[in-house]
This record gives C-alpha cells, sequence and structure tokens, in this order.
C-alpha cells in the first residue's frame, strides 16, 4: 500500500524539522568559522580584516587556553567518576526490598531538575559559605577551621555541585537497567554459591555495560558545555583556577568583545565535542537496528 | 522457589537507602526551611526548625518582581515545546510509519546537531539576535529553545510511535478508513500518551536551560534561569530571600518531575535505556 502518494506525503511531513534544523546547523556554524579567520572586535566593528590562521595561534598560545581545556577534562572525568560509581553504588541499594522505596526514589532524583543557577547558589551559600554554611557549621562542630572552598578548591567545588546534578540521572538510568536484568539469573548464580562480590563482576556489571555507556556518553555531551554554575559561583577564578573551555570564549566573545578569538575557539569547541559525539552515535546507532 | 527476603535485611536496606536519599535531598530541603526563616535566623548557624516566616515569598514579590520572570519561564517553555511538538510530530509520525532507507541516516543526523556545542556559535547567535533586535525578547528564546531541544522532541516521539502496532493501521485500511481517518481516529488516541510525556520532559528541559536564556536575556525576557543568577553578587545579607526565590523556581518544575520520571530514562536516552 505504500504508494508513491504516501511517500511524497512523508517526505513533505519531514520536511519542515529537517530545513529548520539544516539551516540552524550550517548557518552559525558557517558564520563562526567564518569569523574565526578575522580579525573581528565588536568595540571596533569598522576595522574588520582577514588574518589567517592568527585568532587559532592567539587561541593555542594564550597560557588560559590549555589550563581551561584542562579544567573541561577534569570536570568531565571527576564528575563522570563520581557520578558512575555513586550511581551503580546507589542503584543496587534502591534495587533491594525497602520501605519507602517511592519516596526515597523521588528524594533522590530531585537535584536533576533544579535549574543550574539555583543549584550552584544553594551551594554556594547555604552548604559551602565560609562564614555561615552547612559544612562551616560541621567542622566549627568538631573544633576544625571553616574551609573557604571556592577559593581554596575552586574547581573541585564545581565538580562536587556539578555531580549532586548528575547523579540522579546516572542512578536513575543504571536503576532501570538493574531492574531488567532477568531474576532467574541471578537466583540461579546464588545457587551456584556465588557470592555478591561474584555476582556483581560476572553478572550485574556486564548487564549494566550498555548504559553505563550511555550514562557517560550523554552525560559527556553536556558536561563539555558547563556555564552557569561556573557564572555564579567562581566567575572562571582565581584566575583561570575554574574556567573550562566554555567559560574561556564566553568571556573572549562577551567580556573581550573579541570575535574572532572566540570563534576560533568555538571551533576548537566543535571539534572536541565532535570526537565524543562519534562514539555516542555509535553506541545509539546500535539499538536502531534491533 | 520464591526468594525469601529477611525482614532483616529488608530494615537495613531501607535505612541505607534513606540515609543516601536525605543527604542527597538535604541542599533543596534545607533551602526550603532557609525560606521560612528570617534573614538573622538564616545565618545564625545550623537549624532545622524555621520561624515559619512567610515574609521572604512576599519580599521577593513586592521588591523584586518575581511574577514577571516566573510568566517569561513559563511563556517561553511552554511555548517552545509546543512550537517544536507542531513541528516534530509530522516528521516523526512519518519517520515511524513510512520509513525509507534513509531514514535512520536523518534521525542520527538531527541527533549529531544536538551535539553541537553551544558555545561554539554563541557570537554569530548573539550578533544575529542584536542585529534582528531578538536580544531580551521573549519570541528570541522561545524560537532558541524550540531548535535546541527540535531533535529530542523528534527522537521521542520517534521512539514512541515506533510502538505503535502497524497492523493496526493496516486493519483500518481493511475498513475503508482513508488517510484522514486513520490519523484522527486510529493514531491520535493511541500517539496520545507518547506526546504527552514529551511535552512534559521537554518542559522540564526547557525551563531548566541556564545557557542561551542567561546570555540572550538581561531584563524584559529574563526568565527564572537569569533571574536567579542575577543574585550571585549580593548587597548585603540576603539568604532568607534568596532562597524563597529558590524555591518557587524550582517548585513548579519538581512536581512536574516527580510525575515524569520513567519517561526521563526513556526520553533521555533516546530509547537506549528503558
Amino acid at each position: 500500500m505504500a504508494t508513491q502518494n504516501t511517500k511524497t506525503l512523508a517526505r513533505l511531513m519531514m520536511a519542515p524539522s529537517v530545513l529548520l534544523l539544516l539551516v540552524w546547523m550550517i548557518v552559525p556554524l558557517a558564520m563562526t568559522l567564518w569569523f574565526s579567520f578575522q580579525n573581528y572586535n565588536l568595540l571596533d566593528p569598522s576595522n574588520v580584516s582577514f588574518t589567517g590562521l592568527f585568532n587559532y595561534q592567539f587561541f593555542y598560545t594564550d597560557r588560559a587556553f590549555f589550563q581551561s581545556i584542562w579544567n573541561t577534562l577534569v570536570i568531565v572525568g571527576g564528575v563522570l567518576l563520581i557520578t558512575v560509581i555513586g550511581g551503580i553504588a546507589i542503584a543496587l541499594l534502591l534495587d533491594q526490598p525497602i520501605f519507602g522505596q517511592g519516596i526515597v526514589r523521588i528524594l533522590i532524583i530531585s537535584p536533576f531538575f533544579v535549574m543550574p543557577p539555583v543549584a550552584a547558589l544553594i551551594w554556594k551559600n547555604m552548604i559551602m559559605h565560609p562564614g555561615y554554611g552547612v559544612l562551616a557549621d560541621i567542622n566549627k562542630f568538631f573544633g576544625f577551621q571553616p574551609v573557604d572552598w571556592f577559593a581554596r578548591y575552586p574547581l573541585f567545588s564545581i565538580v562536587l555541585i556539578v555531580a549532586w546534578q548528575w547523579l540522579p540521572f546516572a542512578t536513575l538510568i543504571l536503576l532501570t537497567a538493574l531492574q531488567s536484568l532477568d531474576g532467574e539469573q541471578k537466583e540461579a548464580a546464588e545457587m551456584d554459591g556465588a557470592n555478591f562480590f561474584n555476582r556483581f563482576i560476572y553478572l550485574v556489571l556486564p548487564h549494566l555495560a550498555r548504559a553505563i555507556t550511555v550514562v557517560i556518553l550523554i552525560q559527556t555531551i553536556f558536561l563539555l558545555g558547563v556555564y552557569a554554575e561556573i557564572l555564579v559561583t567562581t566567575n572562571g577564578g582565581p584566575g583561570y583556577a575554574s574556567t573550562n573551555l566554555a567559560f574561556l570564549i564566553y568571556r573572549t566573545a562577551l567580556l573581550g568583545y573579541d570575535v574572532g578569538g572566540a570563534s576560533a575557539g568555538g571551533i576548537i569547541a566543535v571539534v572536541l565535542a565532535n570526537i565524543v559525539a562519534f562514539f555516542l552515535m555509535r553506541a545509539v546507532g546500535k539499538n536502531l537496528d534491533r | 522457589m520464591a526468594r525469601s527476603v529477611t525482614t532483616r535485611h529488608k530494615v537495613t536496606a531501607t535505612i541505607a537507602a534513606w540515609i543516601v536519599a536525605l543527604i542527597i535531598f538535604f541542599p533543596i530541603l534545607y533551602t526550603i526551611i532557609t525560606s521560612l526563616k528570617t534573614e538573622p535566623e538564616a545565618i545564625a548557624g545550623f537549624s532545622l526548625i524555621p520561624s515559619g516566616t512567610f515574609e521572604n515569598y512576599i519580599t521577593v514579590q513586592t521588591q523584586r518582581d518575581y511574577f514577571k520572570p516566573f510568566m517569561n519561564s513559563v511563556v517561553i517553555s511552554v511555548g517552545s515545546t509546543i512550537l517544536a511538538l507542531i513541528i516534530a510530530i509530522p516528521s516523526a509520525w512519518a519517520m515511524a510509519f513510512s520509513p525509507t532507507r534513509r531514514t535512520k541516516d536523518v534521525l542520527m543526523w538531527m541527533l549529531s546537531t544536538k551535539m553541537m556545542p553551544a558555545v561554539a556559535v554563541l557570537v554569530p547567535i548573539y550578533l544575529m539576535f542584536r542585529d534582528f533586535g531578538l536580544l531580551d525578547s521573549r519570541i528570541g528564546l522561545t524560537v532558541m529553545l524550540t531548535l535546541i531541544n527540535l531533535p529530542i522532541v523528534v527522537w521521542m516521539l520517534y521512539t514512541y510511535f515506533r510502538e505503535i502496532p502497524g497492523e493496526i493501521l493496516e486493519a483500518a485500511r481493511m475498513d475503508g478508513a482513508g488517510l484522514w481517518q486513520e490519523i484522527v481516529y486510529v493514531l491520535t488516541p493511541m500517539a496520545v500518551p507518547g506526546i504527552a510525556s514529551t511535552l512534559l520532559l521537554n518542559i522540564i528541559l526547557a525551563w531548566n536551560e541556564a545557557f542561551w536564556t542567561i546570555r540572550l536575556s538581561t531584563t524584559n525576557a529574563a526568565p527564572l534561569t537569569a533571574f536567579i543568577a542575577s543574585f550571585s553578587s549580593p548587597q548585603g545579607l540576603f539568604w532568607a530571600k534568596l532562597s524563597a526565590a529558590s524555591t518557587m523556581a524550582i517548585a513548579p518544575i519538581l512536581i512536574l518531575g516527580w510525575f515524569s520520571q520513567k519517561q526521563l530514562v526513556r526520553g533521555l536516552t533516546f530509547g537506549a535505556v528503558k
């Protein structure tokens, strides 16, 4: 029954979203690429000239660039480490029969729905503030000196906040995957005398492999672009201590008015993201072939 | 052969799970508690019992006009979601029911647009918005969030539509239903749950989007993300008021989120984990 007619109709139905996304993808990216070869400062917009690879060289030789790449990797790696390990542990715990499971789930998933500026400000003011924060209160209670988290360990503090936001996501996905594990298999393993550790290594972990991959890849996409959390807590400082690539580009573009430099940074960010995207697309694509 | 669960095991697991849950939820809980304190109380050291004043909520409204960013958030997140649904439903529909050899490639390509880092296009988007007078406008932000979330909406709808059995369509055709009748009487009722979850999840994503909403707005169109971010450099002490504003900013979406946790896994993993 799939006549030529239905095929044309199907194409027409797909056209709006495909065209929109095509324009959305090509136009701004082409502009970024074009700007990245230009000497273009918003404070002096009449004086635009072609500079070849100068912007890339400028970005590449800037010490802040390498620091921001390093910071980006630390944020992505640190948050992934905390959320994946923590997520597996909490998912295993929630997979046990417990009283009030529904409420526990709701409490644990909640941070994911907190918008980034709110999450960051709660942690900055209520939890980690050296004078009035809860952590300072705890330190004082035990007779220790309160820690000025954002001045002493700016990057770690940001990792902690972002990990708090993403831990629920990892937990929920891993729990969903865990619950699809065949109960009979678990029983059989138990009957054969496999202890918890062996069951985890040889049965549970392989079963979770796909979900863990998905968690890592999806989080990485979002974590490469962490922005609001940095903006409202450390503003990238002290110095460039907590500036990631996304924040450096923002600084260059809207605080330094350097369109060319920021665009070069943007192209570098695209290359980085594409490396990650390549792996994600393969993982998700496999699922389509079922 | 039923697995017998000892009560002791259950009690231990329950206690452990509740401790973990309360630690994770604590920052939110403490924000709600702090919002019910007076300003001096809020900085007076750790205390879980507030004096129960609603002063802060009133002050946030009267001094900072909370209602305006709240309405901006509602208009932008709901508007962009509905716009995205209108564009995405026909696409997802066509891909699910009349797939061609290239459908998979188109889907993957759509997803790949989502991988483009926002900062990479900050400069051109900012300049375009400036030139078209879209900076700090609800329309600008709505269009922006529509484009950002369109791939996810198409994908989510596609994974739902794909599960509608094709035999039902054939049966309807046998009974002489035309394409239009097929859509209105057969497919729509089966598609509604999928569309509803997509709507819900996408509103949450749009509500919490905190890059474009902060950068492309200043005052008039600033949604709650930008409103709260403006509290980052405080004058004087304001813990309790900030807590009240934060509570109001997250409460609606927190409740929506609780209802959509099942769809969340499916939606955000593009159907890879169910």
